[in-house]
C-alpha cells in the first residue's frame, strides 16, 4: 500500500509538470493547428534563465530571502520565454501561416534545435546544480510515503495556472477572441479581432506556463541543461494528444494520467507480465499509449471539442 | 655574382631538404564534444593533446626523420552511428592512430573501421570487456575493463559492506549494462542476494518510480551502473524518498561532478570505484594535474590521464618502429612497455591493459577519498 501511494505521488508531481507544458501544445494546435515542438525547449530555457538570475542575485543581494529569489528569477524567467515565444512566432510561424501544414512543422523542429543550440552556446554542455531554493526534506503525511515540499508546491502551482488559464480563457475579452480565432481566424478578423495579436498572446501565454514548468522540474531534480526540454516537451505533447489536443481540460488530463501511467508502468509492469517486461520500458509507456489512443479514439480522452477549443 | 648564385641556390636546396625531413603525422581523438558527457569528452581530449604538445615540444625523430604530430579531434556525440561516421572520416582523413572513443557504445562499432584499416586504436576509457573480446589486431586499451572493475565491486559489496541484499540499476548504455551484470555476477558468487534489478536511461532525470519500487525490496546496497550525469539526481531522489541504502556506483558516477550534482543529499554511505589509480596516486598524477591545469585551465575530470597515456603509447610505438606507418609500428606497440602518468603502460594478448587496477572510494569531507 505504502509503494502504491508512493507511486501515485510520484505520478501526481510528474503529470502535473507534462499538463503544465501541455497547456502550451494544445493552446497553439487549438488556434493554429500547429504543433509547435519548439514548445519543449522553453521549459530549458526558463530553467536555464532563472539559474542564471539566481545566480545574479547571489551575487549582488547575497542577504535575499530563498523566497524572493525565487519568485525574481521566475519572473525573469517567465519574461524571458514570453519575449522569445514572441519572436519566435513573429519570425518563424507567421510568414509561414498560409503555407501547407508540413512547412510550419518542421520549421518548428528546427526552431527546437536552434533553440537547443544557443542554449547549448550560453550555458555550456555540463549540467548545472539548481539551488533548491523550496525545501527538499521529506515529509511523511501518511506512514511510509513521503513528500517534499517542492513537489507539493508543484502540484500547487499546476492547480493554481491551470485554473487561471480556463478562466483567463472562458472569463475574459481575451478568452472570447482567443476562441474566436480558434473557431476561424478570418472570420474573426473581419468582426474586428486582431487576430495576429491574439495569435501572439497565445504562444506568449504557452510560454510562461512553460517557464514555470521549467524552473519547478529544476528544483525538484536540483539539476538543469541545455537538452533537459527535450523529453518532457515529447511526453507533454503526448498528453496534449491523449488529453484531445485542442482541449485545454484534456491537456490537463492527459498530463496527469499520463505522468500515473509512466509511474505505475514502471513500478508494476515486471509483476504484472511475470518479469517478461521490466523498468526498461518506463519511457516507452507515453509512446504506447500515444499509439494506442490514436488507433481507437483518435480525438482523446475529452476529444477535440472544436467549439471551445482554445 | 656567380658565387651568390651558387650561395643562394645551396641555402634553397638546404631549406628544402630541411622541410622534407619534417613530417606531419596525425593522430585522431574521438569523443562526445557535445551531449549530457560532453564535459568528459572535452578532458579525453585534452589529455591527448597535451600529450601531442608534450611530443612535439621534445621534437621527437621517427627514422630520422623530425616529427610533427597534429591532433585531430573528432565529435561523435556519444552516438554509435555518428561514431562510425566520424571512424569513416579519421581514416580518409589518414590518421596514423586514434585516442578514443570514450564510451562503449561507441567504441565497439567504431573499432572494426579502424581494424580494417588496420589502424591501431586505444580507448582511454571505454571498459566493455566486449571491445577486446572481438580479437581485432590493432584495439587497445589503457583502462582496466568492465569485468575488472564489476568482480572487484561486487567482492566490495559482499566484503567490506557486508550486504546481504542488493538492488541493481542501469542505464541501459552498454557500459552501464556491462558493469552492472558483472557486479551481479560477482555479488551472487559472493553470496548476496539480488533483490531488485530494475533499468532507466542515460537521459532521463526522474527515478522515482523505480526507486519506489526498490524501496519496497529493503535492499542493504543499491548499485547503478551510469554516468554521474545520472547518480546525482538518483541520489537526491534516494533522499527524498527516505531510502538509506548504501549507494554504490562505478567510474562513470566517480567525479566531482557528481558530487556537485547530488548536493547535500550526497553522505558517507556513497561509494564509487574507478579503473586505475586515485589521480594522486598515479606515478605522474600530481604533476599532471598541474599541467592541464595550466594549460587548458580546467580540472581532470576522469580519464585524460588515460587518454594521456593512450597517445604516448602510439608516438611512442612509432619512434621505436622508426616508422608512423600503422603496419610497422603495430607489432612494436604490442610488446610496448613505459612509465605513464597512470602507471606501466603495457597491453596483455587481447589488447587489454596489464595488471589494470580497480579503487573503491567512499564520499567524505566533500570529496572522493580512496579507501
Amino acid at each position: 500500500m505504502e509503494i502504491f501511494l508512493q507511486q501515485v505521488v510520484n505520478g501526481l508531481v510528474v503529470g502535473s509538470v507534462y499538463a503544465l507544458v501541455a497547456l502550451g501544445y494544445t493552446m497553439v494546435y487549438g488556434i493554429l493547428g500547429l504543433i509547435n515542438f519548439a514548445h519543449g525547449d522553453l521549459v530549458m530555457v526558463g530553467a536555464l534563465t532563472a539559474l542564471q538570475t539566481m545566480m545574479f542575485l547571489m551575487g549582488v543581494a547575497p542577504g535575499m530571502s530563498p523566497m524572493a529569489m525565487l519568485g525574481l528569477s521566475l519572473l525573469v524567467a517567465v519574461g524571458v520565454c514570453m519575449i522569445l515565444a514572441f519572436l519566435m512566432e513573429r519570425l518563424a510561424y507567421r510568414p509561414l501561416r498560409n503555407a501547407p501544414r508540413l512547412a510550419p512543422l518542421i520549421t518548428a523542429i528546427g526552431v527546437s534545435f536552434l533553440l537547443q543550440t544557443l542554449a547549448m552556446i550560453v550555458w555550456g554542455r555540463n549540467y548545472h546544480t539548481f539551488p533548491q531554493l523550496i525545501s527538499t526534506t521529506p515529509l511523511q503525511p501518511v506512514e511510509g510515503v513521503f513528500i517534499t515540499p517542492i513537489q507539493i508546491t508543484i502540484v500547487a502551482v499546476s492547480a493554481l495556472m491551470m485554473a487561471g488559464l480556463i478562466l483567463l480563457v472562458t472569463k475574459t475579452k481575451l478568452g472570447r477572441a482567443m476562441r474566436a480565432t480558434a473557431e476561424n481566424h478570418r472570420v474573426a478578423a473581419l468582426m474586428g479581432v486582431d487576430t495576429n495579436l491574439i495569435i501572439a498572446s497565445t504562444f506568449v501565454i504557452g510560454a510562461a506556463l512553460a517557464a514555470v514548468a521549467g524552473v519547478m522540474f529544476a528544483s525538484n531534480y536540483g539539476i538543469a541543461h541545455y537538452g533537459m526540454g527535450f523529453m518532457p516537451g515529447l511526453k507533454a505533447f503526448t498528453a496534449a494528444v491523449l488529453g484531445g489536443i485542442g482541449n485545454l481540460g484534456g491537456a490537463m488530463l492527459g498530463g496527469i494520467v499520463l505522468g500515473l501511467v509512466e509511474s505505475f508502468g514502471a513500478g508494476y509492469i515486471e509483476q504484472a507480465t511475470f518479469g517478461f517486461l521490466n523498468s526498461s520500458y518506463q519511457d516507452i509507456f507515453a509512446f504506447i499509449i500515444l499509439g494506442l489512443v490514436l488507433i481507437f479514439k483518435p480525438t482523446g480522452l475529452l476529444g477535440e471539442r472544436v467549439s471551445d477549443r482554445a | 655574382m656567380k658565387k651568390t648564385v651558387v650561395a643562394l641556390a645551396i641555402m634553397g636546396f638546404g631549406l628544402s631538404a630541411a622541410q622534407a625531413q619534417e613530417m606531419v603525422v596525425k593522430i585522431g581523438s574521438v569523443a562526445p564534444l557535445t551531449g549530457t558527457i560532453s564535459h568528459l569528452g572535452k578532458d579525453n581530449e585534452n589529455g591527448a593533446r597535451l600529450a601531442v604538445e608534450d611530443a612535439n615540444a621534445k621534437g621527437i625523430t621517427i627514422g630520422g626523420k623530425k616529427v610533427k604530430f597534429e591532433l585531430m579531434g573528432e565529435d561523435d556525440q556519444a552516438d554509435p552511428r555518428t561514431g562510425t561516421t566520424v571512424a569513416q572520416r579519421l581514416v580518409d582523413a589518414g590518421v596514423k592512430g586514434v585516442v578514443g572513443h570514450l564510451n562503449s557504445g561507441t567504441t565497439i562499432p567504431a573499432s572494426r573501421i579502424y581494424n580494417q584499416a588496420g589502424i591501431p586504436v586505444i580507448t582511454p576509457s571505454a571498459t566493455n570487456p566486449t571491445l577486446t573480446n572481438q580479437g581485432y589486431k590493432a584495439v587497445f586499451r589503457t583502462i582496466a575493463n568492465d569485468v575488472q572493475q564489476g568482480s572487484v565491486l561486487g567482492k566490495f559489496i559482499s566484503g567490506p559492506l557486508a550486504a546481504k541484499t542488493v538492488a541493481i540499476i542501469d542505464d541501459r548504455t552498454a557500459y552501464g549494462q556491462g558493469l552492472a551484470d558483472e557486479t551481479e555476477k560477482a555479488v551472487k558468487a559472493g553470496g548476496g542476494k539480488v533483490v531488485a534489478r530494475e533499468f532507466t536511461t542515460d537521459k532521463a532525470t526522474d527515478f522515482n518510480a523505480i526507486l519506489t519500487k526498490i524501496r519496497g525490496a529493503k535492499p542493504d546496497v543499491i548499485f547503478f551502473g551510469g554516468m554521474d550525469a545520472q547518480a546525482g539526481p538518483m541520489l537526491r531522489q534516494l533522499k527524498q524518498l527516505g531510502v538509506e541504502a548504501k549507494f554504490v556506483t562505478g567510474d562513470g558516477g566517480c567525479s566531482p561532478e557528481m558530487i556537485k550534482l547530488a548536493g547535500d543529499s550526497i553522505g558517507s554511505n556513497a561509494y564509487c570505484s574507478m579503473a586505475g589509480l586515485p589521480l594522486e596516486k598515479m606515478p605522474g598524477g600530481a604533476e599532471f594535474r598541474d599541467r592541464f591545469k595550466k594549460r587548458f585551465n580546467a580540472d581532470v575530470q576522469i580519464y585524460s590521464p588515460y587518454a594521456y597515456d593512450a597517445a604516448m603509447a602510439l608516438i611512442n610505438a612509432m619512434a621505436a618502429a622508426g616508422s608512423p606507418e600503422p603496419s610497422k609500428y603495430l607489432a612494436s606497440l604490442k610488446k610496448i612497455s613505459f612509465q605513464g602518468v597512470t602507471g606501466t603502460v603495457a597491453f596483455d594478448d587481447k589488447g587489454d591493459i596489464k595488471d589494470g587496477a580497480v579503487t573503491v572510494y567512499q564520499f567524505k569531507n566533500g570529496t572522493w577519498v580512496p579507501m
